[in-house]
């Protein structure tokens, strides 16, 4: 089954990012395809590359990067919501890419179920 | 549809809202701060109680486990499922709405 | 245009964007509009529903121009150009709050709690922020 993911919170304020991330990874291993993950809100957060927690946290953005990589999950930032809170390309992650909130809707259309973590 | 609640039902009136949106064929999984409202003797499990009669009610277990909630604790008739059974639930119903 | 844009063609889904927050005190109600307003370009059955403090989002009274803010309420005006018609408000939500039934910014439908459960039921994509 095609996935659709919405994140609408960034990370470590709530538990929306990791909520998202470890339901991807269990839909993954079930053998079903993610096939977006779109950030929204400050959910852009998830996507900066400036983000250094501490060591022995967990590296929520470094996660979604090796998501992206290792299953070729889409990674989508709202364009709009993310020039709102200074993520731009220079600052922007691994695996993730920004766009318009079309791909948002897209997902919605594309994929057989479209799942919501937020606040 | 499968609505998820993911707010303490002490602080919100999100999940009470939710159940009374729930129609045949509708499941509710509690996830996060919502998973306290699965906890017996409290005014919110009183309502879950409830509710298992008439749809399943299911709680995330990693998040119960978290907030130190043990199994026992759980109010009776409550399913508790895995992250692969949150994604199975998503797949089992066909749709999900987020009260978020 | 990707081939898997072209994918979304002819494909009509129902969706329903859920509106349960008040405007203002976070940016969920304004960006929740920006998605609307952007599914409209992609002609699918939309609905939007207002329950809980998100019945306060319609208000036509808003004046924001004190907190500095724009009054993005008017935009909802614009969802007609777009064939965007199906915006429903929950009763009981209205009563819970003292509002009355004719004070918004745009038409709306008024339905039941009841009404609205079954209105959500029947959707195939439900996005709520």
């Amino acid at each position: 089954m095609k996935i659709g993911i919405l994140v609408n919170e960034g990370p470590y304020q709530h538990q929306a990012a990791d909520s998202a991330y470890q339901f991807a990874v269990a839909a993954l291993k079930a053998g079903h395809q993610v096939q977006r993950i779109f950030f929204y809100h400050d959910g852009v957060h998830n996507a900066s590359s400036l983000t250094e927690p501490p060591r022995d946290d967990r590296q929520i953005v470094q996660r979604w990067s090796q998501l992206a990589e290792e299953h070729k999950v889409d990674l989508v930032v709202c364009i709009a919501a993310a020039l709102r809170r200074g993520i731009r390309e220079q600052n922007l992650a691994p695996g993730f890419r920004i766009s318009g909130l079309g791909q948002l809707v897209e997902s919605g259309i594309q994929a057989d179920r479209l799942v919501v973590f937020g606040d | 549809m499968l609505h998820t609640v993911n707010k303490s039902p002490l602080q919100s009136r999100t999940l009470e809202q939710c159940l009374a949106h729930v129609r045949p064929g509708g499941a509710v999984l509690l996830i996060e701060d919502a998973v306290y409202a699965a906890t017996a003797r409290t005014a919110a499990g009183a309502q879950i109680e409830k509710s298992v009669a008439q749809f399943p009610v299911y709680v995330l277990e990693p998040d119960l486990k978290a907030r130190g909630i043990a199994s026992k604790d759980v109010v009776k008739g409550v399913t508790a499922v895995d992250y692969a059974g949150f994604v199975k639930l998503v797949t089992e119903h066909d749709a999900v709405q987020a009260w978020l | 245009m990707s081939m898997e844009e072209g994918e979304t063609t002819g494909v009509v889904k129902r969706f329903l964007f859920v509106n349960r927050k008040a405007p203002y005190g976070t940016i969920y109600a304004l960006e929740a509009l920006e998605v609307v307003l952007i599914t409209a370009a992609f002609d699918q059955d939309v609905s939007l529903a207002f329950l809980d403090d998100g019945v306060y989002q319609l208000l036509k009274t808003a004046d924001p121009t004190g907190i500095g803010m724009k009054n993005f309420a008017p935009t909802y005006r614009a969802l007609d150009d777009y064939d965007i018609t199906k915006l429903f408000v929950e009763r009981e939500s209205l009563e819970e709050r003292g509002l009355p039934e004719d004070n918004f910014v745009v038409p709306v439908t008024v339905i039941s709690r009841a009404e609205m459960a079954d209105m959500m039921a029947a959707q195939d994509v439900v996005l709520s922020f």
